[in-house]
């Protein structure tokens, strides 16, 4: 019995230790702007879950370290672990939401945590980012005001992806009778752009298959016998973890060429290419960001955040990578919405619903990126009240075996080809849980 | 003292529950442990009187949670004015009709035979969902965000309500479970699962209730589903119904205790509430001067000792545990064999 009771008094312990916890969180400082972080450091992701994550706070540490915080408010933040399950997720999402100050903006880095957000976030007035991925149709502002897929959405991707092959043969109009193949993961994720690969094929006359490699994608023999057999010019690897070397490996025990294997923003990492070994070798990515330490805002963490032995990264080598560099242009455009939010609410914390104002108004040119110290890190982004995207840029990166290198310019997606899809899929999604969309035309005048 | 009546004894405690409301303070307790409890434990209870009661092992609980969640999503879109508790009920029945269906193989498979079998349910259920846009709504991610919720007039639209609700309809499916397994259909379950022979002997019409057993384990199940993914989560995708959370419900009756009502219920919270626990105690403690990455992999060692520990000290689950305890303090309880009491 006495184990039992001591057994009994430690879980309560614990409990009211755990049910304190946000309070405890909170500190009475006197300016500050909270980002609540969803990461994951363990499971099947952690590569990308610490290489964003680590990336995003080495930057939010340098603002506070070279700069005082952004207009001398101070950025504060803390995590919750999620391992990329949406259970852990939405908890995580419920246990932060209260916190002091206010969320500014989430940040999950995954689709499935973020569409169970949509409607708390949505009820809470708080911004919900989701860098180059998520819900295509929240691109549309009008339907979606709080929801902000930055940079690139998953139909964007696509079309540039078929404007980047476009551009290997000498031009859109060769594509007429060639041959693609596109190898997606079966999950929602992968079958996303289904349809839009099918209206371009219809657009430009390719001809096109695509094929899926079940969850989790460490068996495709069958797959590229078939790939074999169609022999296209060009296969698209819209992959997902483990399913990404080993379709590399497994393209050349068939003997097809890794520079005809073009990897969608979920293939670009050095993790999808290193564990391929040789195989990899001439495998071509897409990416909003691009990789290394040249530029002088990552040059400025190792400088002053690394320096004061503050950095996140366990493994130093990894600044620079793919996960890492999106982290830190993830960590600059939260930044760049607080300062332009600030601009006009006045240099103290802010509430979500401010900072989403600023997401709004997120307009950063080329020279205002130059002058973030980001100039060829990413292009740049000039988000609306009707497009959540932002009119983001994509450039191509080749693997040489050991890391990555950009091949191409910064290229524009086909926005006007994809905007009417976009807004009928966020019109039926208004439709059916009844929200009316904003007047995004009223919306500019008033602001 | 006297001895409380199974079914009055769960009155008292859903009354209890209902009642403690106003005296939570935070909505994250609702919307991050109640309520997702609630669900676990119908879930719970289901598959506990189908493995449980009737002695048919399942691991197809996550797929016909699926199919309850996608049938409400269904009907809700696509039947105007559909009444949520309508739709619900549908869910129930739709799963349980998929049950009788996944339970045929009972009649001739045993033990871990059948086990296997049920993975196939599984398997096809995740493939379908992920496969046909039509279940998703046309939505070509298969991603589906959940509707807005009414009961007549009144939204469902906090964390209270949805709570209220979770709590009214296990509150009534447990009633009814309790007096199914202390009734005829329950005794019959447990003979099924003692002595298939003997049960055929003594005149159970084996393949019927086999099957009433799937079904009614389904439909508990399928409503446990519905209630999952519209009053927790919010949204609702086939790949959150896999294999992982089949077993998160094995264990939940193992820890729980099998071939029990309140079984379930503790389990579920030993599942459920106890990581969160854990997890928050740790954020709390370790979260500044530790990588969170690094935190949640000792809760999890912790987690794992605990249950070696609680099923040492009670190998058939906290449901006898606890009913230890009461015979400690000399509650007056006659000696329970595992049978279908609430007590």
């Amino acid at each position: 019995m006495r184990f039992r009771k001591q057994l009994a008094a430690s879980a309560l312990a614990l409990s009211l230790l755990g049910l304190g916890a946000p309070r405890a969180h909170a500190q009475a400082a006197a300016q500050e702007q909270y980002f609540p972080l969803q990461s994951y450091r363990v499971g099947p992701y952690a590569a990308g879950g610490t290489g964003f994550f680590g990336g995003f706070i080495d930057y939010m540490n340098l603002i506070n370290l070279r700069d005082g915080g952004v207009n001398g408010v101070k950025l504060s933040w803390s995590e919750c672990e999620t391992q990329y399950i949406v259970e852990q997720g939405v908890e995580c999402y419920q246990r932060l939401k209260t916190h002091v100050p206010a969320p500014s903006a989430w940040n999950p880095l995954s689709v499935g945590i973020a569409y169970a957000m949509i409607p708390g976030i949505t009820a809470d007035k708080v911004p919900l980012i989701t860098i180059d991925h998520g819900r295509t149709d929240s691109t549309d502002g009008a339907v979606f005001p709080y929801v902000f897929p930055l940079l690139m959405n998953p139909y964007s991707e696509t079309s540039a992806i078929v404007n980047f092959i476009g551009s290997r043969i000498g031009g859109d109009d060769k594509l007429a009778g060639k041959s693609i193949v596109v190898l997606y993961h079966g999950s929602p994720y992968g079958k996303e752009t289904i349809p839009i690969y099918q209206l371009l094929a219809k657009k430009y006359g390719f001809t096109l298959n695509q094929i899926e490699v079940p969850d989790p994608g460490t068996e495709q023999e069958a797959q590229w016998l078939e790939i074999r057999r169609i022999h296209p010019d060009y296969v698209v690897l819209r992959g997902w973890g483990v399913m990404n070397p080993v379709a590399l490996k497994t393209a050349q025990k068939t003997g097809f060429p890794a520079d005809h294997i073009i990897g969608n923003v979920w293939s670009n990492s050095e993790e999808d290419a290193r564990p391929a070994g040789e195989a990899a070798k001439g495998y071509i990515a897409l990416t909003t960001q691009a990789t290394g330490t040249s530029y002088p805002v990552i040059q400025q963490i190792e400088n002053t955040v690394y320096a004061a032995g503050k950095g996140d990264m366990a493994d130093k080598s990894r600044i620079g990578s793919v996960y890492y560099n999106l982290g830190v242009v993830n960590g600059i455009l939260n930044v760049e919405a607080v300062r332009i939010a600030q601009a006009k609410f006045g240099e103290q914390t802010l509430t979500g619903d401010q900072v989403r104002w600023g997401f709004e108004h997120l307009d950063l040119d080329p020279d205002r990126v130059k002058a973030l110290g980001a100039a060829g890190l990413f292009h740049s982004i000039n988000v609306t009240c009707s497009d959540h995207e932002g009119h983001g840029l994509v450039t191509f990166q080749q693997w040489d075996g050991t890391q990555w290198h950009r091949i191409s310019d910064w290229i524009a997606p086909d926005w006007s080809l994809l905007r009417p899809i976009i807004e009928a899929s966020a019109n039926k999604y208004a439709a059916q849980n009844g929200i009316t969309p904003r007047d995004c035309g009223k919306q500019v005048a008033s602001n | 003292m006297a001895r409380l009546n199974p079914s009055h004894a769960a009155i008292v405690l859903f009354l209890v529950m209902a009642l403690g409301v106003p005296f939570i303070p935070s909505n994250y307790i609702f919307d991050a442990i109640l309520t997702p409890l609630l669900a676990i434990s119908l879930a719970g209870l289901g598959l506990n009187l189908l493995a449980g009661y009737a002695g048919q092992v399942s691991l197809g609980s996550s797929a016909f949670m699926a199919v309850g969640a996608f049938t409400a999503y269904n009907f809700l879109l696509r039947v105007p004015g559909l009444p949520l508790l309508a739709a619900l009920l549908l869910a129930g029945v739709v799963t349980a009709a998929f049950g009788v269906l996944f339970g045929l193989p009972s009649l001739r498979l045993k033990g871990f035979y059948l086990a296997i079998s049920t993975l196939a349910a599984q398997f096809f259920v995740q493939w379908a969902l992920t496969n046909f846009a039509w279940f998703s709504g046309g939505d070509t991610s298969g991603v589906i965000t959940t509707p807005p919720l009414f009961i007549g007039p009144i939204a469902i639209d906090t964390p209270v309500k949805r709570y209220l609700l979770s709590l009214f309809v296990v509150a009534v499916l447990t009633l009814i479970a309790t007096r199914l397994v202390a009734g005829r259909a329950g005794r019959e379950f447990i003979a099924i699962r003692d002595n298939e022979l003997a049960a055929r002997v003594l005149g159970v019409k084996i393949l019927r209730t086999k099957l009433f057993a799937c079904a009614v384990s389904s439909f508990y199940i399928g409503v446990a589903g519905a209630l999952w993914a519209f009053l927790y989560l919010q949204t609702v995708e086939p790949a959150g119904f896999d294999l992982d959370r089949s077993f998160e419900i094995l264990f939940v009756i193992i820890i729980g205790g099998l071939a029990s009502i309140r079984g379930a219920f503790l389990g579920a919270a030993f599942i459920v509430v106890l990581p969160l626990l854990l997890s928050r105690a740790g954020a709390a403690v370790f979260g500044a001067t530790f990588d969170s990455g690094l935190v949640d992999i000792i809760e999890k060692i912790i987690l794992g000792v605990l249950i070696i520990v609680f099923l040492r000290a009670e190998p058939a689950g906290l449901s006898a545990l606890v009913a230890r305890i009461k015979r400690g303090r000399g509650l007056a309880l006659p000696t329970t064999k595992i049978t279908g009491n609430f007590s």
